[in-house]
């Protein structure tokens, strides 16, 4: 999910929190560049007649999608954009006036509010309407009626791909095969029939092939973390690191040198001793490593990130970067097994693994990443990720030893996003994680 | 007196009955049940879908875990979930930590949204010496694709059920308790059709009362008991009023408190059709007999089941139609829709089916409950508000 705000046409809103203008690394600027050019694509494609196919993050078939020369078109990253630019609010409310309850996803009030104010993209061009709704139905159950309310509005086809959740830690021949049969029978001919291209398979093979290279680089990134200081900041940077590959651009050169040149920028910090870059430039001294579990707040993200550089808090490991595909317990995209990889990427993604999965995950980081704890964000809108965590919490701090703790936030509603109460909370946290250390040092 | 075995005759009785039996979060009935007979287990499952034909073959019980109501005090369940999630979770919660469960040997959690998805996952960490089952369904309904994976998962399922039991199920043990269920699905069917035609015989609630009945009694038992209360039913001539005739919809997982459907019903709208505890009639059909037990459960699922905001709608001119042929086939006047707070289903789906209704000049209201609901005096004034404008509307 690509969090690089785009920048053209700003519509009315309200001042930026933190005031100044983000400091970037060149790794940003070049992703900025790429997205540019990716809306960019979007928009023109009225004119340029190439096919625009919907689909979403968790499940995303980027290398299936490019075998037929389509163009991918991510709600859920047209919703963070929106939030960053501080439209999401408007939009939210635009959706919930037309009838959509309050208690829903804010991420697709957002989009339904954006289409019905003429759904004008980050770029400050309109967005076209979908050829084809890919419906990657992965980990949320919220995508399903997404793509049923879209549909409603588009009139157009709609292909549902069904992952299979994976309750019981494991994912069997039966669920592989379920969605081998979807790939083959269902979802490539009718990616056929709207492209006019017959489907080639070496073809996947090659775009699956590029995905391994830049798995193997984005993994290298993120797992950066564990040196100490951290080079990166694995949730609020992490955001930006998944970006490209979470997109459109998994299985492209431009993905692979995305993230060789983002390895560099990291190894060269990592050889400087340097910490994460923040939007205030370098962080000072490291003095708190976090795990963190949940999205982030994206209409006020860097007053969000603020509150943790400005205490030397640095995520080193998060669960929201895995929402797209979790790499860094060793799957890859197999070229050799296109299809059955393709199925099993959707099956591994971090909201379709269940509770337990998703404790075994974030207690091994803290291991792993050496981190002072776990901090929750829960998500008002996001049933997928919040239901749970308060047991998450306890399981991980039981297993750990070391301490947790909460915030509440949303993903694109402004509303509830209460700065004081979350800074009070990150203050406390960090006091009983100095607390916590006191106790150990006094002990020995 | 047991729970279970009493027969009562006259709907009065009948309702007294299953009255008890609902107000029961000890789940009494049940484990007389188990109690009776050594070895015997209990399989809890929670809405909206099933398969009870199978957990039955084993010999087992199934019992429907459908929340705490309004008279559970949620002390523990509570501290698992944030104000933002709904009430049905928390409270199955406190009764699984309160010990009301604690005979229960199994927990099923079907496919329905991410909050029961997630609670399958809690329950394996709270509760590690119970059988959990996450039970997936095809969101894809060709034979050759989600109906193969549908009967893997059938298969997986009856593996180990005949493991929980000891021995495995057998397709005989299959399809009698198919010939079971049938009969019990026909049951409701005649019941609702029943209360579709005079409404004034068959309140609401105590439709509800019977069905709900069925959560914690054997098949057999709640079959007899249905076929009791039609026949006293029909046998009993009660006051036609002046009501409007309703469908109720969006009230398939967490239960609207027994109090909520009363508020309708004395605010003047006959309910004539809803979608409560629709495993009692998820398959529409009856599932045949002969041949592959399995692959008929699978096929009554793909193609012969209940609509309903869990499933996805391939189809766009298919998309809430069986909502408008609901108020058609049983001359219903409009659509209320209570949906649980915080429901992402219900309430994601609530606009599209609003608009179905609008093309198809169907009235309807929308409000939420929480199943501890307790005010009901603004929901008495929405629906009767809507009855009087149906009448008045109808008039002209």
């Amino acid at each position: 999910m690509s969090t690089e705000p785009q920048t053209a046409k700003p519509a009315k809103a309200p001042p930026k929190a933190p005031g100044k203008e983000a400091v970037k690394d060149a790794s940003m600027l070049k992703q900025k560049e790429m997205m540019a050019a990716h809306y960019d694509r979007l928009s023109a494609s009225p004119e340029t007649g190439e096919k625009v196919v919907c689909t979403f993050v968790p499940g995303n078939l980027n290398e299936l999608i490019m075998c037929f020369d389509l163009c991918n078109n991510l709600p859920e990253v047209n919703a963070i954009q929106s939030g960053l630019r501080r439209q999401s609010g408007a939009y939210v409310m635009e959706a919930e006036k037309a009838g959509h309850s309050e208690d829903v996803c804010t991420y697709v009030k957002s989009d339904i509010g954006m289409i019905a104010k003429g759904n004008i993209g980050p770029n400050g061009k309109k967005l076209p309407d979908p050829d084809l709704l890919l419906l990657s139905y992965t980990g949320c159950f919220t995508f399903m009626k997404w793509f049923e309310l879209l549909r409603e509005r588009y009139s157009c086809e709609t292909l549902m791909l069904h992952t299979p959740y994976v309750a019981d830690g494991k994912i069997t021949q039966n669920m592989v095969d379920y969605m081998v049969r979807q790939l083959k029978e269902e979802v490539i001919p009718a990616l056929e029939r709207l492209s006019g291209i017959k489907f080639d398979i070496d073809r996947l093979r090659e775009y699956l092939k590029k995905s391994a290279k830049a798995e193997d680089d984005l993994v290298k990134v993120l797992q950066s973390a564990k040196n100490k200081p951290s080079p990166i900041d694995g949730y609020f940077g992490g955001i930006y690191y998944i970006g490209p590959i979470f997109g459109a651009f998994r299985g492209t050169e431009d993905a692979i040198d995305y993230y060789r040149f983002l390895l560099e920028e990291v190894e060269e910090r990592v050889a400087k001793g340097l910490g994460p870059v923040t939007p205030e430039g370098d962080m000072g001294e490291e003095k708190y490593r976090l795990v963190v579990e949940g999205p982030p707040n994206y209409t006020s993200f860097r007053q969000f990130w603020k509150m943790f550089y400005d205490e030397g808090a640095v995520v080193v490991a998060s669960s929201y970067s895995k929402v797209g595909g979790v790499y860094d317990f060793g799957f890859r995209h197999d070229p050799d097994r296109p299809l059955e990889t393709l199925a099993e990427y959707c099956l591994g993604v971090y909201t379709n693994r269940s509770l337990p999965m998703r404790v075994d995950m974030l207690a091994s980081y803290i291991e792993d990443y050496e981190a002072d704890g776990l901090l929750i964000n829960s998500i008002k809108s996001c049933n997928s990720f919040s239901a749970g965590q308060l047991l998450i919490m306890r399981e991980v701090e039981k297993r750990t030893g070391k301490p947790a703790a909460f915030v509440e936030t949303d993903l694109v509603d402004p509303r509830y996003f209460s700065a004081a109460n979350v800074k009070n909370r990150l203050e406390s946290y960090f006091q009983m994680i100095d607390q916590k250390r006191a106790g150990v040092r006094s002990a020995a | 007196m047991t729970m279970s075995t009493t027969r009562a005759s006259g709907t009065k009785a009948i309702i007294e009955r299953c009255q008890i039996l609902f107000d029961d979060l000890t789940f009494a009935a049940a484990r007389e049940w188990k109690a009776a007979k050594p070895g015997r287990k209990v399989i809890g499952y929670m809405p909206i879908y099933v398969p009870r034909e199978i957990i039955h073959a084993a010999d087992m019980l199934p019992l429907g875990v459908l929340g705490g109501g309004d008279q559970l005090e949620v002390i523990h369940g509570d501290a698992y979930y944030q104000s933002y999630i709904c009430r049905i979770p928390r409270s199955t919660i406190e009764l699984g930590v309160s010990g009301r469960l604690d005979f229960v040997d199994g927990m099923m959690f079907p496919s329905i949204c991410d909050v029961i998805r997630n609670l399958s996952g809690m329950w394996k960490m709270m509760f590690p010496d119970v059988y959990v089952r996450y039970f997936d369904v095809p969101q894809n309904y060709a034979d050759d694709i989600g109906g193969s994976y549908y009967i893997g998962e059938l298969n997986e399922l009856r593996h180990d059920l005949g493991e929980l039991r000891g021995s495995p199920i057998t397709d005989e043990e299959l399809r009698h308790s198919i010939e079971v269920y049938n009969e019990n699905r026909r049951l409701v069917g005649e019941l609702y059709d029943f209360r579709a035609k005079t409404p004034w015989q068959a309140p609401a609630s105590e439709v509800y009362l019977v069905l709900r009945a069925g959560m914690v009694l054997p098949v057999e038992e709640h079959s007899v008991l249905i076929a009791d209360y039609l026949a006293a039913a029909r046998a009993e001539q009660r006051p036609m009023r002046d009501n409007c005739r309703i469908v109720l919809t969006s009230v398939f997982c967490e239960q609207p408190p027994l109090n909520l459907i009363k508020s309708l019903e004395l605010s003047g709208c006959y309910v004539v059709d809803d979608d409560l505890l629709l495993v009692t009639r998820w398959l529409t059909e009856d599932v045949p007999i002969d041949g592959d037990p399995i692959g008929n459960l699978a096929d009554a699922f793909l193609h012969h089941s209940e609509s309903t905001a869990a499933k996805y709608e391939p189809s766009q001119a298919e998309k809430g139609q069986y909502l408008v042929r609901a108020v058609k086939r049983t001359g219903a006047e409009g659509v209320i829709f209570a949906a649980p707070s915080f429901c992402d289903p219900a309430l994601l789906d609530r606009p599209m089916l609003q608009n179905v209704l609008s093309a198809a000049n169907i009235p309807y209201i929308a409000f939420k409950y929480a199943e501890n609901s307790g005010q009901m005096q603004p929901i008495r004034e929405q629906a009767g508000t809507f009855a009087d404008s149906i009448k008045l509307w109808s008039a002209a």
